[in-house]
């Protein structure tokens, strides 16, 4: 059996509104998979669906073949969870969440005892082992989310925004924290809003909004098939900036909040064009994920 | 479907036990003090105070028949308290539950980890209450040492209760209900001051309703060197009471919290 997570015609509704609306995706071992999304595109309604937490309304889940939410039991026995927002236990200490959240598992105490020193030592709080949740940092709190999550020793690791509100040192440890993870074999699923955690981690992603699947692939090929390979965004004067822009010929233009995107084969002649106009700051860069991200979910003011 | 309500995995209510006896191993004691300090007031002040005008009650000193209700009404209100706002804490404001049902335990073996725990409560601070009244000379008997299995199954009663109340609740503020149209009444009529007799014929058949009626005619005579009367009748109608919250909470919680 290739793949770890199978869903088929997934479909949930809130009353009457349908928050999933059919979507379809495998996940094989060992992959990094991305669910990409804005808010409210669904993205935290699947995993909850996928670890029997919540009744489906239409579809199938099959995790490690088994079938959700029948076997939620052993599925979840096999599995991590990194919620979006941090549930640790406030009563206990760092090492106790671990300790308490293990026996949940079932595992054995000397088993346990040798894998809490293991994970705090692997996210770096070994020396923060006694002490109480309240003294931790929101950083610190991510890192013994995600240890607590690897008590049981899983073969798969579901993170709902992994490094959400997180500064970017904490962020950066948590994305070579989840290399290690994979390249230990585990899979991982994670959702994320953030395009740079996509294109840094994910193996293969889906981009997702109001319920629905616009979009499959991994980063580069997403970034081929929807975006010119360069980028020019224009920060300034709207009027300058489209008079700027409109002077470039063939292209593409998209306004996103007070930024002007150009997207083109060959961004020379305008980048040149730019450099004499004092009035406006730009960046040239290539096409990445986010470029793929706000072309599929819109919001643009196209031109 | 409400047979699936019973926990499966094995030990998974315990580990839910554990977690709360661990929480309560570092307030250890504060909670020792007040599960001491409590009865031996109220004995005292209470027992011996009436007491001296009242004599004896139903053949017994009065602080014996006293002691005898307090043990079975502090357990309803231990193990009341807990499964309503102490759970309540742990299920939505401290997403104690969201993070435990990430792992294989579902809600059944939550509420029953929560269940053993306040009947375990209730062992320890009727224990308590038993030790003031012995020292007090209110305990006649070593048929006492069944008391505290009684209060067990008392605790089991009343957090089945309490466990609908919370996961009706929309906040706090909600038990106040329960505890001003359920409880408290409870109190009043199930024999804890005053035998049930004493009360009009009509309200005492409603009483035999009540279950802390039945944990009171368990206990006193346990206490008071008596014979017991209508045993089974007394354990079934507390186990039925703690089963039919049982499932009825589980069931509720399902629903609120696997949305």
């Amino acid at each position: 059996m290739s793949f770890v997570v199978q869903i088929t015609s997934l479909r949930k509704q809130y009353n009457a509104h349908e928050v999933v609306r059919g979507i379809d995706l495998n996940v094989s071992a060992g992959q990094c998979f991305g669910v990409l999304g804005p808010n409210g595109a669904g993205k935290t309604t699947t995993l909850r669906l996928l670890l029997g937490q919540s009744p489906v309304n239409g579809g199938e889940i099959r995790v490690f073949g088994l079938p959700i939410p029948q076997a939620g039991r052993a599925v979840r026995a096999r599995t991590g969870v990194v919620p979006q927002a941090d549930n640790l236990d406030p009563d206990f200490t760092v090492a106790e969440n671990l300790r308490v959240y293990g026996r949940y598992f079932g595992i054995p105490a000397a088993t346990l005892d040798a894998r809490i020193r293991e994970l705090l030592e692997f996210v770096d709080l070994t020396d923060r082992a006694n002490a109480r949740i309240a003294t931790l940092s929101g950083g610190m709190k991510r890192r013994l989310t995600i240890a607590r999550a690897l008590i049981n020793d899983p073969e798969l690791v579901v993170l709902d925004e992994p490094t959400t509100g997180l500064d970017p040192q904490v962020r950066h440890m948590i994305w070579g924290r989840l290399r290690d993870l994979r390249q230990a074999g585990k899979t991982l699923l994670l959702t994320t809003h953030y395009m740079e955690e996509a294109e840094r981690l994910c193996d293969e992603l889906i981009v997702m909004d109001q319920g629905r699947i616009l979009e499959q692939g991994t980063p580069a090929a997403l970034i081929k098939k929807h975006a010119e390979p360069e980028v020019i965004e224009v920060r300034g004067e709207e009027q300058l900036a489209r008079q700027a822009l409109a002077a470039a010929g063939e292209g593409r233009f998209e306004a996103v909040g007070d930024t002007y995107y150009y997207y083109t084969r060959d961004a020379r002649a305008v980048v040149k064009h730019l450099e004499g106009m004092p009035g406006l700051t730009f960046l040239h860069r290539p096409a990445n994920l986010e470029d793929v991200f706000l072309k599929l979910t819109g919001r643009e003011l196209r031109d | 479907m409400a047979i699936l309500f019973l926990p499966r995995f094995q030990g998974a209510a315990f580990a839910v036990w554990r977690r709360n006896t661990l929480v309560w191993r570092k307030l250890m004691l504060p909670s020792i003090f007040i599960n001491f300090g409590e009865p031996f007031l109220y004995l005292l002040g209470l027992g011996y105070g009436l007491g001296l005008f009242i004599g004896e009650m139903m053949h017994m000193p009065y602080l014996t028949f006293l002691a005898s209700g307090i043990l079975a009404s502090s357990s309803m209100n231990t193990a009341s308290f807990e499964a309503m706002f102490s759970v309540y804490t742990r299920m939505i404001p401290q997403k104690t539950y969201e993070a435990i049902l990430t792992t294989p335990l579902e809600v059944q073996d939550i509420l029953a980890g929560e269940m053993l725990w306040c009947a375990t409560k209730c062992v320890i601070s009727g224990t308590a209450i038993l030790i003031v009244a012995a020292l007090l000379g209110a305990v006649h008997t070593w048929h006492a040492v069944w008391v505290p299995p009684v209060l067990f199954l008392v605790g089991l009663c009343f957090s089945g209760l309490g466990l609908i109340m919370t996961a009706l609740a929309p906040g706090y503020d909600f038990f106040n209900y329960y505890v001003t149209i359920v409880l408290t009444p409870m109190f009043i009529l199930s024999g804890v001051f005053y035998p049930v007799t004493s009360l009009p014929v009509a309200l005492q058949s409603l009483v035999q309703l009540l279950p802390l009626a039945h944990a009171v005619d368990l206990i006193r005579p346990l206490v008071a060197g008596l014979p017991l009367d209508n045993v089974l009748l007394h354990l079934a109608v507390l186990a039925g009471y703690g089963i039919a919250g049982y499932l009825i909470a589980v069931h509720l919680t399902r629903k609120r919290l696997l949305v």
